[in-house]
């Protein structure tokens, strides 16, 4: 199983200090926790993608570049890119290109995007969301898996004759994960290709988490990937951590409270009862993100929410430290003891290389 | 026999309220009526009250907490809905708006609804015509043509066979005449719906 975590790059001032980061401290945070995540032996760092401030992440391709020359086992992943509104030519460029200087590390999860200007900007209309994602994605799979593309549809210009430049590492594209909070059609696009499903598991109950999965495990089976508890699911969180439960309670409290996204609503005690938050001691977060395999059976990867919310960069660093020697090697230990050997793990170019080669063998 | 729901959402804030008395009177009027046709009836109250911070929760959040999701599930899942708010500042109250304004989209689809409204005075009854009866169209919901405003001073005269009385059977009736005429509604599955990719792809 991997573990990691996923910025969404929000510029927010320190509730406690009244003080933001500048653009280019907040984009240098970033960085040394990605650098961070893999000192301290997590797998995968994932990076939002967002075209209006108070963020500052627009290109990813960018910094996932930098961070492949500055690692050397991290999977380097997105949370999300948009499908939407990215010209599907060029996700299927920047992305293949990543992939030949990460040396294979990269994967991306597509999501739609839920911010409504974004879509006229870039020329688009959110009311064809769901349309989008299904054209663009079956062109960006097009583009990946044959060399040479003649295309037509009703988003994008025609293509004829085109080569989507490099070629997909080793003749084999990154793997795809789909990202939705609510949209079942989105859980379905993942289970007709036999790509991953990645559940926010943020904002929403985790009854509702349970229900996209459940559906999507069933549609993978369903359009003959194999059976569903081989599908691959992954799921965000959000975590604030110290040794004792009380003493993290007390230092994440102003943080949640003045959150841009949920803060001023409810309780930080009804939210972490309402939602998969935990905030604790190791131990706490533990036992929560176990649980997650009851309601989820057994999944691929799981990626912490821990630097939002104007919490500081040295904060953040201490979470990594916590997570990387109390909290992730349980979970390793403890969902390795759990999964049946059936189960496969998260794809990585090294095992879709292989899957292919077994095809090739097999054909 | 299918037992039918009715989901009777009252918006009135004090205890005991006109808003609930008026939606206990309609309900039964709407519940006596379907008995007449045979048809049993299982009534759900929804007191809004009871949610406001819930409502506002989800405001803030985007998703309803546990407390509220049945209650949406309730209204999404009725055969009729009986929607009574009190009268604020020209139109309905905010708390009724905002219960609107989080129900799934899609909810009240079709379903046969009974609006009513209370206020001190009468001079504040077209706020059922020219705010809560467009609001329901916007949601494609099937409103019976009586809608039921009672003001302070027709509870003084009110009673069978009083003004407001006729008009709360009238009323009633018309909705019972509205769910009867239906089928059945179960409760709302998301998923129920998900076309198959083949079909997504060839839109």
């Amino acid at each position: 199983m991997q573990f990691g975590v996923f910025s969404v790059s929000d510029i927010t001032p320190d509730p406690t200090t009244g003080l933001a980061p500048t653009e280019a401290e907040r984009l240098q945070a970033v960085l040394r926790i990605a650098e961070k995540t893999e000192e301290v032996g997590l797998d995968v760092f994932a990076l939002g993608e967002h075209h209006n401030p108070p963020f500052m992440s627009s290109s990813p391709t960018t910094t996932l570049g930098y961070l492949a020359g500055r690692t050397e086992r991290l999977q380097l992943s997105t949370a999300t890119t948009l499908i939407t509104t990215n010209d599907p030519v060029k996700i299927a460029e920047d992305y293949a290109m990543l992939q030949h200087v990460s040396g294979g590390r990269v994967d991306l999860t597509l999501g739609r995007g839920n911010t409504g200007p974004v879509y006229p900007w870039f020329g688009q209309d959110i009311r064809q969301g769901i349309p989008l994602a299904v054209e663009n994605y079956a062109l960006l799979r097009r583009l990946w898996d044959s060399d040479v593309v003649d295309w037509e549809g009703t988003f994008r210009t025609p293509l004829q004759g085109f080569t989507s430049t490099p070629r997909p590492l080793d003749g084999v594209a990154p793997f795809v994960w789909h990202g939705s909070i609510r949209s079942p059609e989105i859980a379905e696009q993942a289970a007709f290709y036999g790509d991953g499903y990645f559940g926010n598991h943020i904002f929403w109950p985790a009854d509702h988490t349970r229900r996209m999965v459940d559906f999507y495990r069933r549609r993978f089976e369903h359009h003959g990937h194999g059976d569903a508890d081989r599908a691959i699911v992954g799921l965000g969180g959000q975590v604030f951590v110290r040794k004792n439960s009380q003493d993290a309670v007390r230092e994440f409290r102003p943080y949640f409270d003045n959150a841009p996204v949920y803060g001023h609503g409810p309780s930080l005690e009804d939210f972490t009862r309402e939602t998969p938050l935990t905030v604790g001691s190791p131990q706490e977060v533990i036992d929560r993100t176990l649980g997650f395999r009851d309601y989820v059976g057994d999944y691929q990867r799981q990626l912490f929410l821990i630097d939002h919310a104007g919490l500081p960069l040295k904060t953040v660093l201490e979470q990594l430290d916590i997570l990387g020697e109390e909290v992730v090697p349980v979970l390793r230990r403890e969902f390795a003891a759990r999964k049946p050997a059936h189960v496969p793990d998260a794809p990585t170019h090294e095992s879709l290389v292989a899957a292919r080669l077994a095809q090739e063998v097999t054909v | 026999m299918t037992t039918r729901t009715l989901a009777v959402v009252s918006a009135g804030l004090s205890s005991p309220s006109s808003t609930r008395l008026l939606a206990d009177r309609l309900a039964d009027a709407t519940t006596a009526a379907l008995r007449e046709r045979g048809v049993e009836v299982r009534v759900e109250v929804v007191e809004l009250r009871e949610h406001a911070r819930d409502l506002a929760d989800h405001l803030v959040t985007g998703f309803p907490n546990a407390a509220l999701r049945p209650v949406l599930d309730t209204v999404a899942g009725a055969d009729g809905v009986i929607a009574v708010t009190p009268i604020f500042s020209a139109s309905y109250s905010g708390l009724f708006k905002t219960f609107v304004d989080v129900l799934d989209r899609g909810a009240l689809d079709g379903t046969p609804v009974l609006l009513g409204a209370t206020a001190g005075t009468a001079r504040h009854q077209l706020a059922l015509d020219h705010a809560m009866r467009p609001l329901f169209s916007y949601l494609h919901a099937a409103v019976v043509p009586t809608a039921v405003f009672a003001a302070s001073e027709d509870w003084g005269a009110g009673g069978v066979g009083s003004e407001l009385g006729a008009r709360i059977e009238r009323a009633g009736a018309e909705l019972a005449a509205a769910v009867a005429a239906r089928p059945a509604s179960g409760p709302a599955d998301p998923f129920a719906d998900v076309p198959d990719f083949t079909a997504l792809l060839s839109r």
